[in-house]
């Protein structure tokens, strides 16, 4: 794999860049569905790496990984869109700051 | 095998028993009662067949023949963990004395009305499981697990069919013992690690760490933990508030087997374990302990004279019965010892009968408030009858066994300390005190003519003269006790070696 | 015969114990044939073994089986015969037959008749195990036995709550005096190794030499179990109270037997009192204030049965200043006369009481002299015994007592004194009982005569009550003999004529009514001094106020388990813990995040500087 350039700390950097961005939505965001889609965004993010590192090195693991990470969002979106559909059921709305009832 | 048969047998009976609901109300008890049986008689035939004169071998460490029974299975090898198992002339008595009370105890759920009896049962018989697994392990670890399976049916009998307090009280009894047996298991575990530290080998056989050797600080910690865990159990003063509430508020049956047999595990433990695994830490801590026994003694007689609920009378008084085991194990001399034993199997008797008949009260009268009771000689000339001869019975009459066990321990407690053992005296005529206000609220006076009560059936009859009969025989001639127990003694002085203050006697 | 006489205490057990059992299933007849007859075979078998012992005198052992066997602690059931046994043997059967026999009248009417019957064979046979003992715990087996049996009979009629309060009283003050007694016992044993009576006071003997502290807080020990048995000061408060129960019971174990079993116990241990002389002394000095004090108070009594309770807790003084004195043989004599006028006097009462509808205050009966003839003149016999009147049974043992009394060196006259002192008031209260009941105009008439199988024993008692005193006993191989000085004539004489001083002063108050006290009396000091008296010198007062009533305080305010605070305190510091912990649970699933976060950060900036 001569002909790729790019390093691997720059592809490294954008993963960490993403899964920033999906961290700070999770913290900062109220709306139940963008906080699934954060929660999305770290994962690519952690995918990325995973991908990156596995070229780097030469290995199959990483792709491997990539596989894997694919399989656990796509379970992950679809038991958090059926916890969405309860929570609207329920509350009346998807901010997720109203929906507290486990406040000790 | 016959060891893991008896636990087996309960314990697959207890599922039998919850099983056998399905064929009817009444099924469950016959069950159980058959069980039960079924198991002493087993342990019976198989103890027959044992040579006699192996019941007169000091039960050796390094020889397991030298034991009655035992038994020796592979379980987490890598950390040295054992299935083992033993018996000696002590777990035999305390295991037949387990069974006949559990015998009696399902007796006295007959006139009970509980719910689900299938349950019930199946907690009684589980309960004793692991009781029995208690008094016969000889891993620290696998006795921890059985310390705890006796634990967790007994809480679900008082959780579920106690009364009218039953969620306080359930609740008390498990964090007083769950904690107290924490302090136990990290002891353990130190006590395992250090053995491991000095041999470079794992192992939580109680032969392989009797000679553990510990820094004097580090065996007096460990002893504590040990101590602590067993004298909750006792229950010993100050560790005792648990008992009167869960005495109360437990069913008859459950009464019958906390009082009679439960409390004996932490005697046992005691004798067993604190003392011969840390001889030298429980010799400088022996007149702490003794004084909490003496202090037992008379808080535990002066509290009982204090209440008007009949259970918790009883209650109290088992908290001062128990002082006098506590003083008999930390006199730590034969005479003493074998007092400390002898007690445990007397009061089992009689205050399981206490209990029963405290139960059947309640049941009649749906009261045990005393100033509520009184002249129920009259309506129940029997039960009044067989009262008065365990309130005898546990204000220490001569010819019976109470009498012979806590003479013996005063005796032996004499030749280590004489105030201490005038103090603890004391402990007889405020036994009389409380137990001739209990005959006279309950039974004596004027009776209420309105009442309309019957008196003990057959059956109970026939549990009372079980109890009866093996108290006189305890007090009149206790020799097959003694001479079962005294070997095992001999065992712990000549692996302990005699602490040199305490004893004389050997 | 040596060898049957475990049956002595197991025919009355048996009886007993069936009667328990079949729980008054059986006909009253054979009830009562049970009840007495068992005690009777007990007494002809008693009379069998007295009369081989006379033959060959030599004590004898009979081991049953070994108690217990724990180190070198062995007592065994075992069994000791020689005179003194003998003697006690035969008080216990004799009497208690006849005591025995005269129930199955008196309780006749009651409906509880079989417990009665086996409430009282069983204190027999543990009576007889008591003076049967051959060790101190076999013995302690008796004499916890018969402190029960005595504490079942007094609160017999169970449904009169002062009943119960008497019978506990009873148990639980002499329990004080048994506790004492324990701790001696594992004195003993501990210095002497055994508990066997005679090789104990071999190795007594062997060990310590006279004056030694040791055996005098052991002769102290059990002398405090003896004064709360024998009921001396400072314990003998239970026993007026313990005339709650059936007046047989008082005859039988309040004046008979159990209350003489610490003079039993001192005699049958005097080698170990000869080893302390001071605590020997104090067994005199016991006696003589209690013999006062009882004597006086009996003068101001209204209940019958109370001036005889009273009496009864003077002349037990009175074996208590023999046996201090070392006059073991006429201590002992003493107890069996009084065993026989004193039950003379109980049974007489008891028959006074049954025929007036259980009338107890004297100063409502009167006349009976001519309405009750048999009554009568056993409660003449029994009143001049115990005033120990010239010739009657009383009047030999006492007068040995006082004389032998006389003889102590020092001390001896002023014990004399107060003998001779309590000697005049026994002689007029007995009497002013005989005049004021069975003299004077009738206040209640008695409703029936008592029947043979009362008047047959009262007959028995009355001869025995006369000529109990006139054959001496030999108790010399039991005793060390004393060396028989007699003191001059004068001191006899004034012994022997004091009691008719006093027959003669309770004869002009109480009969003549020449000589009217009631100026003294009723005086300011002398209703201050009646009152004192008639509540026992203020005794149960005191004690109330040192012991029973703190205790109830004490067990009172701690009755909500105070230990129980710590453990709510440390619930309450977890609640407490829990509500500042809760507070960070706020539900907002972001804040959890942004706080993992942090927490992450925090973790990783941590390991970076650490590492």
């Amino acid at each position: 794999m001569e002909g790729l350039a790019i390093p691997l700390n720059h592809v490294l950097f954008v993963a960490a860049l993403l899964f920033i961005t999906g961290l700070v939505g999770l913290m900062i965001r109220r709306n139940v569905i963008f906080i699934l889609m954060a929660l999305e965004v770290m994962l690519n993010a952690a995918a990325l790496a995973f991908v990156a590192a596995g070229t780097a090195w030469q290995q199959a693991d990483g792709q491997v990984i990539f596989m894997l990470i694919l399989a656990v969002a796509a379970a992950e979106v679809s038991v958090g869109l059926g916890l969405v559909l309860q929570i609207q059921r329920r509350f009346k709305t998807l901010d997720m700051d109203q929906a507290r009832r486990l406040n000790g | 095998m016959l060891l893991l048969n008896l636990i087996v047998i309960m314990l697959v009976g207890g599922a039998l028993a919850w099983w056998s609901e399905r064929f009817g109300h009444g099924v469950p008890r016959l069950v159980a009662l058959f069980v039960v049986l079924a198991d002493l008689l087993y342990l019976l035939i198989a103890a027959a067949g044992i040579p006699r004169e192996k019941f007169s071998l000091i039960p050796g460490a390094t020889d397991p023949s030298s034991w009655l029974v035992s038994l020796k299975l592979e379980w987490i090898p890598r950390f040295g963990i054992n299935f083992e198992l033993a018996m000696d002339g002590l777990s035999f008595i305390l295991i037949v004395l387990t069974l006949v009370l559990g015998a009696i105890s399902i007796i006295s759920s007959w006139s009970e009305d509980n719910n689900r009896q299938g349950f019930f049962q199946a907690n009684i018989l589980w309960t004793l499981a692991g009781v029995i697994g208690v008094f016969v392990a000889l891993d620290l670890f696998l006795f921890f697990l059985f310390w705890e399976v006796m634990l967790v049916p007994m809480y679900l009998l008082i959780a579920i069919w106690g009364h009218e307090g039953k969620a306080y009280a359930s609740m008390k009894f498990f964090i007083f013992t769950q904690l107290s047996g924490l302090l136990m298991l990290v002891a353990i575990l130190v006590l395992a690690k250090m053995h491991h530290d000095a041999t470079g080998v794992w192992s939580f056989s109680y032969f392989d760490l009797l000679g553990t050797e510990l820094s004097a600080n580090m065996a007096y910690w460990l002893m504590l933990g040990f101590f602590i865990a067993f004298v909750v159990k006792l229950p010993g003063f100050p560790f005792h508030t648990w008992l009167p509430d869960a005495h109360t508020q437990a069913p008859t049956a459950g009464s019958v087997i906390l009082a009679g047999i439960l409390l004996k595990t932490g005697a046992y433990g005691l004798i067993r374990f604190t003392v011969p695994l840390f001889p030298v830490a429980a010799l400088e801590f022996a007149p702490i302990a003794m004084l909490l026994g003496v202090a037992g003694v008379i808080y535990g007689a002066i509290l009982a004279f204090a209440q008007s609920d009949f259970k918790r009378l009883v209650a109290y008084s088992s908290v001062s019965h128990m002082g006098f085991v506590l003083l008999g194990v930390f006199a730590w001399n034969s005479l003493a010892l074998q007092g400390a034993v002898m007690q445990m199997v007397a009061h089992g008797f009689s205050t399981a009968a206490l209990f029963m008949i405290a139960g059947a009260l309640q049941q009649r009268l749906h009261t045990r408030d005393m100033n509520k009771m009184g002249g129920l000689w009259h309506h129940m000339p029997r039960m009044g009858a067989v009262a008065l001869f365990f309130a005898l019975a546990s204000l220490g009459l001569p010819g019976l066994g109470n009498f012979v066990a806590e003479f013996l321990v005063l005796v032996g407690l004499f030749k280590v300390n004489v105030w201490m053992t005038a103090a603890a005296a004391l402990g007889l005529i405020t036994a009389a005190v409380y137990s001739l206000i209990m005959m006279q609220k309950a039974f004596y006076g004027e009776p209420n003519p309105d009442m309309k009560l019957h008196d003990f059936t057959t059956l109970d009859m026939a549990a009372m003269t079980v109890m009866i009969i093996a108290l006189i025989w305890l007090g009149l001639y206790p020799q097959p006790v003694f001479d079962l127990v005294q070997p095992v003694l001999e065992s712990l002085y000549v692996e302990v070696g005699t602490p040199a203050v305490a004893g004389g006697t050997e | 015969m040596s060898q049957l006489i475990w049956l002595i205490p197991l025919l009355p057990f048996v009886s007993s114990v069936l009667l328990m059992v079949t729980a008054g299933g059986l006909p009253r007849r054979l009830i009562a044939i049970m009840g007495a007859g068992s005690v009777g075979l007990s007494a002809i078998l008693v009379l069998m073994t007295g009369l081989e012992f006379h033959q060959s005198p030599e004590p004898y052992t009979l081991l049953l089986w070994t108690w217990m066997q724990v180190g070198d602690f062995a007592p065994e059931f075992s069994f000791y015969v020689d005179q003194l046994t003998i003697v006690m043997m035969s008080i216990i059967t004799g009497v208690g037959f006849l005591i025995h026999l005269y129930s199955t009248e008196f309780m006749e009417d009651d409906s509880d008749y079989s417990r009665y019957f086996a409430y009282m064979n069983m204190f027999v046979a543990s009576m007889l195990v008591l003076v049967m003992a051959d060790n101190l715990l076999l013995l302690y087996l008796g004499w916890e036995g018969v402190g029960v049996c005595s504490y079942l009979l007094v609160g017999f009629w169970y449904k009169d709550p002062a009943n119960g309060a008497a019978s506990r009283k009873a148990f639980v003050v002499t329990r004080v005096g048994d506790t004492a007694m324990a701790l001696g016992l594992f004195l003993l044993f501990t210095e002497l190794g055994t508990l066997q009576i005679q090789p104990m006071l071999e190795a007594a003997n062997a060990t310590w030499v006279t004056g030694d502290t040791i055996p005098a807080i052991a002769a102290l020990l059990l002398l405090g179990g003896a004064v709360g048995k024998s009921a001396q000061l400072p314990l003998h408060t239970w026993l007026p109270d313990a005339m709650a129960g059936p007046t047989p019971v008082s005859a039988l174990i309040h004046a008979a037997t159990m209350v003489t079993a610490g003079v039993y116990l001192i005699a049958r241990t005097h080698d170990l009192f000869l080893l302390s002389p001071d605590v020997l002394l104090l067994v005199a000095i016991v006696g003589l204030a209690t013999l006062l004090l009882a004597a006086f108070t009996a003068l101001n009594q209204h209940d019958i049965k109370r001036i005889l309770a009273y009496s009864t807790i003077s002349q037990i003084g009175y074996m208590f200043m023999a046996l201090g004195v070392g006059a073991w043989s006429a201590g002992i004599f003493h107890l069996m006369t009084h065993a026989f006028f004193k039950a003379l006097l109980f049974l007489g009462a008891g028959a006074v009481i049954h025929c007036l509808h259980h009338e107890h205050d004297i100063f409502k009966m009167g006349g009976l002299r001519t309405k009750l003839p048999v009554v009568f003149w056993s409660f003449l016999i029994g009143s001049a015994a115990l005033a120990a009147l010239p010739f009657t049974s009383g009047f030999f043992s006492k007068d040995l007592i006082l004389l032998a009394a006389f003889e102590v060196p020092d001390v001896g006259p002023w014990l004399w004194a107060g003998g001779l002192m309590g000697a005049i008031i026994t002689a007029i209260y007995s009497f002013r009982l005989v005049f004021i009941v069975f003299y004077g105009e009738a206040h209640t008439e008695p409703d029936r005569q008592p029947g043979w199988r009362m008047a047959g024993p009262l007959s028995l008692l009355c001869v025995l009550a006369i000529i109990g005193g006139w054959f001496g006993m030999s108790l010399d191989s039991v005793f060390p003999v004393s060396d028989g000085a007699h003191p001059s004539f004068a001191v006899e004489a004034i012994s022997i004529g004091i009691p008719v001083v006093g027959l003669f002063v309770a004869w002009l108050v109480y009969y003549k009514r020449s000589w009217s006290v009631s100026g003294i009396t009723d005086s300011g000091l002398g209703t201050g001094l009646r009152n004192f008296w008639h509540h026992g010198w203020g005794m149960d007062t005191l004690y109330d106020a040192l012991f029973v009533n703190p205790y109830n305080r004490v067990s009172h305010a701690m009755r909500g388990e105070w230990v129980d605070h710590i453990y709510h305190g440390i619930v309450a510091l977890c609640v407490a813990l829990h509500r500042v912990f809760s507070g960070l649970q706020t539900g907002r699933m972001r804040l959890y995040a942004t706080s993992m976060v942090f927490g992450l950060i925090v973790l990783i900036l941590l390991l970076r500087w650490t590492a």
